[in-house]
């Protein structure tokens, strides 16, 4: 039913949002954390400064990557004076322009989550023993898991939809690059409808499960 | 009480609209009430000495170790305290059952335990509670739980904030006996957050009176309760604690006798067994003065005192009398017109009336 191809092009999505989701949850914990917890007159800005990729046109974004990473941009000449060569139309480039696209569909849960359990259970930790640390690991990420599996699923699900930013600073290489979405795309350009249908219902199918997933677990609340 | 056994705090802190200054010196044992209004800073004071507000400056010494001194930049950190706080409202950890709530704290406690869990189970009378998990406990059964695992760190200082405020009068009537046997059994230094004169009376031996963030008054419960010089907002609700012991029990009219230093009062047939320890309170409202011992009154308590001052109560028609029933210190509110009536004045010998006596157990 799936060429080859089509089948490369579903591998490389699925790992794609794996690794940008894993990467999300370790960078978007902390961020979060801050930002349900910070008094500061900064987190108005840097809230705002996380939310930017759910209105910026995916092009805007992908545009300034490239910059960004290519060989004349900062991160670009600080790639190469590590070793690492230029990111743009690697894999590498298109986890660092995912994560970035889909930072604020982990970090509003996950602060969300955090903001509801509120300063209480930190502080009748302290009274119990346990460092900041400690209490993070052992009060704060139990009681958030809903926040943290919905973080998950939203971070996962926003990454295999995205499409702006892949054709931007991945380019549609095969096998490295090529995303279902842009699979899609290219099967439409050359007219293959059939092969275009499966994908797309595919693409379809697994959106509307994830939804269905996500909605049934705000159904059951948990810990209230 | 040498100085090393005391609790020295000196705290300073504000909000827009609320300055907390205070500086005292708390008992190293028993329990001491800390009481006041709403907004009075009891909360807070309790927040201080467990390091709860950072932004607090001062200084706190418990038992001769240095907790906070900001002058010279220290501040032991909540978790490094050995200390033990039972919040107002149920603060289990929701994720985690009765028993591993109970093992949080103890398993990050490295000293030896005088207080085994096994006893803090069972003075809380939790032992069946422990499978659950806390949304599937009543109101009172969480603070129970609450209680416990405080105690379980075996705490150097237990700090509690109004654990019955959330409770009905029900709850809260199953909770104070276990209250009680931790002040009996265990000896440990509490401070108890609380607004209810009842409560107050029953558990403290020490209390310290707080209004808009000052400390008004300090001292032993009985001593402070008798005082007249405290704040107009304290003696609406002016009363004595007096203990005493159960003497007898008229068995054909239904009624105890408790004897006190300096006399006796009957109330209503007790449950309590002769020889038992018993508190009770009485309202400055609840005594009335005669000249003479009355005859013809159904009033059944009468005592002989002396008076000893007389200050202004919390409206100009009353006055609070200090009065001296052999070694008992009692005040009654009385109308300034029935002072003036009755021409009393300190050194007079008088009647006292009891109309009614709040039993505190």
């Amino acid at each position: 039913m799936l060429s080859a191809v089509d089948l490369a092009a579903v591998w490389l999505t699925f790992k794609l949002a794996t690794v940008t989701t894993a990467i999300l949850l370790m960078v978007g914990t902390p961020i979060a954390w801050w930002l349900a917890g910070a008094q500061s007159r900064f987190k108005i800005l840097i809230g705002a400064v996380v939310a930017l990729p759910l209105v910026l046109p995916p092009t805007v974004l992908g545009f300034y990557l490239l910059i960004a990473l290519g060989p004349h941009g900062l991160v670009g000449q600080f790639t190469q004076w590590l070793g690492w060569g230029i990111l743009p139309f690697t894999f590498a480039g298109l986890v660092v322009a995912s994560a970035l696209y889909s930072l604020p569909f982990v970090v509003q849960p996950l602060q969300q989550a955090f903001e509801a359990i509120g300063p209480r259970p930190l502080e009748v930790a302290a009274t119990l023993r346990a460092s900041p640390w400690d209490s993070f690991f052992t009060v704060v990420v139990p009681l958030a898991k809903p926040g943290f599996i919905t973080a998950a699923i939203l971070g996962f699900a926003h990454t295999v939809g995205e499409f702006g930013v892949v054709l931007m600073i991945g380019g549609n290489i095969q096998e490295k690059t090529r995303v279902v979405s842009v699979q899609i795309y290219d099967h439409v350009e050359a007219l293959e409808y059939a092969e275009a249908h499966t994908l797309a219902g595919g693409m379809l199918l697994f959106s509307f499960l994830v939804l269905l997933a996500l909605y049934s677990r705000k159904g059951r609340s948990a810990w209230t | 009480m040498t100085a090393d056994e005391a609790i020295h705090a000196r705290f300073c802190v504000s909000w827009p609209g609320f300055t907390f200054d205070v500086d005292l010196d708390l008992p190293g044992h028993g329990v001491t009430a800390l009481f006041g209004h709403s907004g009075s800073g009891k909360t807070t004071l309790l927040r201080c000495l467990a390091g709860l507000e950072r932004r607090s400056r001062g200084s706190l010494r418990f038992k001769g170790e240095v907790w906070q001194d900001s002058e010279r930049g220290l501040f032991r950190p909540t978790h490094q305290r050995p200390l033990g706080y039972v919040f107002q409202e149920a603060s289990l950890f929701a994720h985690l059952s009765v028993q591993q709530n109970l093992d949080y704290g103890r398993k990050r406690v490295s000293h030896t335990h005088p207080v085994s869990l096994q006893h803090a189970v069972e003075l809380l009378g939790i032992g069946h509670l422990l499978d659950r998990m806390p949304e599937r406990l009543s109101g009172g059964e969480r603070q129970r739980v609450a209680i416990a695992r405080a105690l379980a760190t075996s705490p150097a200082l237990l700090l509690m904030d109004e654990p019955l405020a959330a409770l009905d009068l029900k709850r809260k009537s199953e909770i104070l006996p276990y209250l009680e046997r931790l002040h009996d059994e265990l000896d440990i230094p509490v401070c108890y957050v609380s607004h209810s004169p009842d409560e107050v009376a029953r558990l403290a031996d020490h209390i310290v009176l707080l209004s808009e963030g000052r400390v008004v008054a300090a001292g032993g419960l009985r001593e402070t309760l008798a005082r007249l010089d405290l704040p107009t907002a304290f003696t609406e609700d002016a009363g004595v604690v007096i203990e005493s012991v159960v003497a007898d029990h008229d068995e054909i009219y239904h009624l105890t006798r408790l004897d006190f230093a300096g006399g006796n009062v009957v109330v209503a047939r007790r449950p309590e067994p002769v020889g038992r320890r018993l508190r009770f309170r009485v309202h400055a409202r609840d005594i009335s003065l005669t000249l003479t011992r009355a005859e013809g009154t159904s009033i059944i308590n009468r005592l002989p005192a002396t008076v000893i001052e007389i200050a202004s109560a919390d409206t100009p028609a009353h006055v609070l009398v200090r009065l001296d029933a052999g070694g008992t210190p009692l005040i009654a509110r009385i109308t300034r017109r029935s002072l003036d009536h009755l021409e009393v004045a300190p050194g007079k010998p008088l009647w006292a009336q009891i109309k009614a006596v709040a039993l505190l157990a």
